[in-house]
This record gives structure tokens, C-alpha cells and sequence, in this order.
């Protein structure tokens, strides 16, 4: 009685591994790029308008604006590339100057969030405020973006610099809901604590950075050409 | 030839009811829990999901004879995350406010154990036009289970439904829905009804071949 013949595998030889995971890895190359190339123009006509939507709504008054940046001496300069975090000037219809809009960054309870915010010169306040990326916790973090009270603080934040114009005068900080009793204060919110406290973080930093450098020299800036809204 | 196109449509039915990849197979949890708290990211989710389960499933079938059984896997994922950064690429060209919805949930389609189990199940043994018939049976039937996940958890958790309210204004909404474990809750609800529905009709089908066998004899 003959035993059954064990069942001969197709060995697979090193030229085929090479060929296939290549082959493959070429094609996904080419797929990737194409369809990159194909929707790059679009995709960057569409975060520009969402940009520009989000700047229009924070400054409403605006009707043209200049991106701006820092030399390496810490003066407003007209940027030169579109930067990661933007910073604008807004000007008026008579282009006379009506704000700024700053861009910033930091950590909330599940990753980066970046805000954006608009400074009256006038009121030395912030007056406008939208978050442009978050990934909080739908239906508490992300309150920040919705509740009527939290928004309500940027009626007029104070973010007055101090006497010598280096530093803000009172740091902006979140507090307890209901608990707010000075005009730097953001009025918090129960059940997402860590994303409005981040709120303030991120204002305060942001403020402390670029508003020395804004109230210096934004008022005899000139713009180089503004661009229309 | 008639056989063949049941054959071919029954192909597309069973990723719907019988075959279900979230009621019935319990596959892709993590983005059927993590995307379904609107009704919308449930669709967006589906619809991106469909759309690579179908291209995945015509590129593994195509290449089946050429990719060695050694380097499958390393293949098939190859080709499926090249669908989905296609797929991140052409929803932020549609809609960035989609996109930032959507967050992180997009890239996370490589790794939904669905694709990669009907490109080795089924679309590496069988022809192209079958792969792309069963990977849009089980990307609707995806789309469909988020959907209805999606629908209990923005109503309760939101007392919204595609972004439109639903209820006066004394409505308490259920915050617990629209959070992680409102995924599980939801997801609970409808297993529970799908299995009852599948026990009903196992017993009905019981009962008639009982009576059949009955006439018979």
C-alpha cells in the first residue's frame, strides 16, 4: 500500500517577491502622486477660503488684510510665505487699520488645538474668537465652539500690555463657570474644564507673544498690498 | 448564465443583511464606534469606507496571481492605504469642514480589518467584478449599520438629526450618546434587534420545514 504523495507548494522565488512588492509599491507611488497632483489646487483653494471665511468672521470689519511676521530683530514685517500659524492685519474700506487676527496653538484634552482670534487696537481686547482645528471630545469639549456663554467672553477680552508694552498686563486664565469677576477672565465651562482652561492657555500665549510686537508697530505699518476678503 | 447573475447579486446582498459587516460579523468597530455620534459622519465614514473596499477588492483581485502568497498581506495594505490617502486627498478637496469632522478616523480606514479581511477572504480568490460586487455589498451594509448607530446617537445625544433639532427646547439631551461609550450603547441596541430578528426568522423557517416534512409524510 503506497502512502499518498505529500502536496508539492509552488515555491516562490526571490525575483517574484521582488517584482511584486516593487511592482506594487511602484503603482501605489504613481496612484498617490496623481491623485495628489490632481487635487492640490483644490485643496489649497479650499483651506484658503476656509482661512479667509474664519478671519471675516472674528473681523467682521475687515474688508482687506496682510499677513504679517517677525524679523529676526522681533519687527512686524510683511511675511514673505504663508506661514503654519498666520498672523493678519486687518484694514477697513478707507484702509484704516481695524484689527488683528492671530492664529495659535495648544494642547486641549485630545490633541493641538488651533484658534483663531481677532485683537481690537481700540479696545485693546479680543473681540472675535473660532477654533479652527480640534479633535475634543464631542459634546463637551468641543462646547467651546458652541456655548453662547463661553463665546460671550470675547465681547471684549482684556489683553492690555503692561506699562513697558512687553507683556500683557493681567495673564488671560480660565476660572470655574460662573466665577468670572475681571474683564481678562474667560468665564469656563462645567464638563469640559480642560478644553476651556487650554482656551486660555492658548490666548495667553499667543496674546504674550504677538501683541508687544502688534501695538508696537502695526499702527505705522505699511502694507505692501493688501489682499481683497 | 441566469444562475450566474443570482449569483452575482446574492454576491451583493449578503454584505447587507445576511453577511452584515457590523451587525453580523462585528468588523471595523473602531471607526462604527468612534465616527457614528451624526448621522452625516456615519454617511461620509460609509461612503469613504465603500469606496476603498470596492477599489481594494478590484486591485487584490486583479493582481492575484501576481502578488506570492508570502507577500500578501504586506501587499494588501500596501494598495489599501493608497485608496484611503486617494479618499483623504479627495475629501479635503470636497469639504474641508468634512474633513476636520472626520478627523483622524480617515487614515484609520487602513487599518479596519474589514478591507483587509475581504481582500484576503474573497478578493484575492475570486474575478474582478465579483470583488467589486461583494466590497460595495459590504461597504453599503457598512454605510447602513453606521447609519442607523449614527441616527440613535445624534437623536438622543443631540435631540438633532442631520444638524436639524427634533425636539422643543425643554428637551434634556442625552450627553452620554454622542460619547464613546453612547457608541457601545448604541451599537448594544441594535445587536440585540438584529438577533432577534435573525432568531425569529430561524425559527419561522424551522416551523415550516417541520410542516413541510408533516404534508409530506
Amino acid at each position: 500500500m503506497n502512502a499518498p504523495a505529500p502536496i508539492q507548494q509552488k515555491q516562490t522565488t526571490t525575483w517574484e517577491m521582488y517584482r511584486s512588492i516593487v511592482g506594487i509599491g511602484a503603482f501605489c507611488a504613481l496612484l498617490i502622486v496623481t491623485v495628489f497632483q490632481a487635487t492640490e489646487g483644490r485643496i489649497a483653494d479650499n483651506k484658503a477660503r476656509f482661512l479667509s471665511n474664519a478671519v471675516a468672521q472674528v473681523l467682521p470689519a475687515a474688508r482687506s488684510t496682510v499677513e504679517v511676521a517677525l524679523d529676526s530683530n522681533g519687527a512686524l514685517v510683511a511675511a514673505t510665505a504663508p506661514a503654519n500659524l498666520p498672523v493678519f492685519l486687518g484694514y477697513g474700506e478707507n484702509g484704516e487699520l481695524v484689527g488683528a487676527v492671530i492664529t495659535a496653538q495648544g494642547m486641549g484634552y485630545a490633541d493641538n488645538i488651533t484658534v483663531l482670534y481677532s485683537y481690537s487696537f481700540d479696545l485693546e481686547a479680543i473681540v472675535g474668537f473660532k477654533v479652527l482645528e480640534s479633535k475634543e471630545t464631542p459634546g463637551l469639549g468641543d462646547k467651546v465652539e458652541i456655548e453662547p456663554h463661553f463665546l460671550a467672553n470675547f465681547e471684549a477680552l482684556d489683553a492690555r500690555l503692561g506699562g513697558d508694552g512687553t507683556a500683557l498686563l493681567n495673564a488671560i486664565v480660565t476660572v470655574k463657570q460662573g466665577e468670572k469677576t475681571e474683564p481678562w477672565q474667560l468665564d469656563g465651562i462645567t464638563g469640559a474644564t480642560i478644553t476651556s482652561d487650554a482656551i486660555g492657555v492658548i490666548l495667553n500665549r499667543g496674546s504674550g507673544y504677538w501683541l508687544p510686537a502688534l501695538e508696537r508697530d502695526a499702527r505705522d505699518f505699511q502694507p505692501p498690498q493688501a489682499s481683497e476678503e | 448564465m441566469a444562475l450566474k447573475q443570482v449569483s452575482s447579486t446574492d454576491e451583493f446582498i449578503k454584505g447587507l443583511w445576511r453577511d452584515n459587516p457590523v451587525f453580523i460579523q462585528v468588523l471595523g468597530m473602531c471607526p462604527a464606534l468612534a465616527v457614528s455620534n451624526t448621522a452625516i459622519n456615519a454617511l461620509a465614514m460609509g461612503a469613504a469606507t465603500t469606496f476603498v473596499l470596492v477599489m481594494a477588492g478590484l486591485s487584490v483581485s486583479l493582481l492575484r496571481n501576481f502578488i506570492p502568497r508570502e507577500a500578501r498581506i504586506v501587499s494588501y495594505i500596501c494598495i489599501i492605504a493608497t485608496f484611503v490617502t486617494c479618499v483623504d486627498y479627495a475629501i479635503m478637496a470636497i469639504s474641508i469642514e468634512l474633513h476636520r469632522a472626520l478627523g483622524a478616523f480617515i487614515a484609520l480606514i487602513v487599518v479596519n480589518c474589514l478591507i483587509l479581511g475581504r481582500a484576503e477572504a474573497f478578493a484575492s480568490k475570486n474575478k474582478p467584478g465579483r470583488a467589486m460586487l461583494d466590497g460595495l455589498g459590504m461597504g453599503v451594509g457598512f454605510t447602513v449599520a453606521l447609519f442607523f448607530i449614527g441616527v440613535v446617537r445624534e437623536v438622543l445625544g443631540s435631540g438633532t438629526l442631520f444638524g436639524v433639532d427634533l425636539f422643543a427646547d425643554g428637551f434634556q439631551t442625552w450627553t452620554v450618546m454622542v460619547l464613546p461609550s453612547g457608541g457601545f450603547f448604541a451599537m448594544a441596541i441594535w445587536l440585540l434587534l438584529v438577533n432577534w430578528i435573525r432568531q425569529r426568522q430561524a425559527e419561522a423557517e424551522k416551523q415550516d420545514g417541520e410542516r413541510a416534512r408533516e404534508a409530506t409524510s
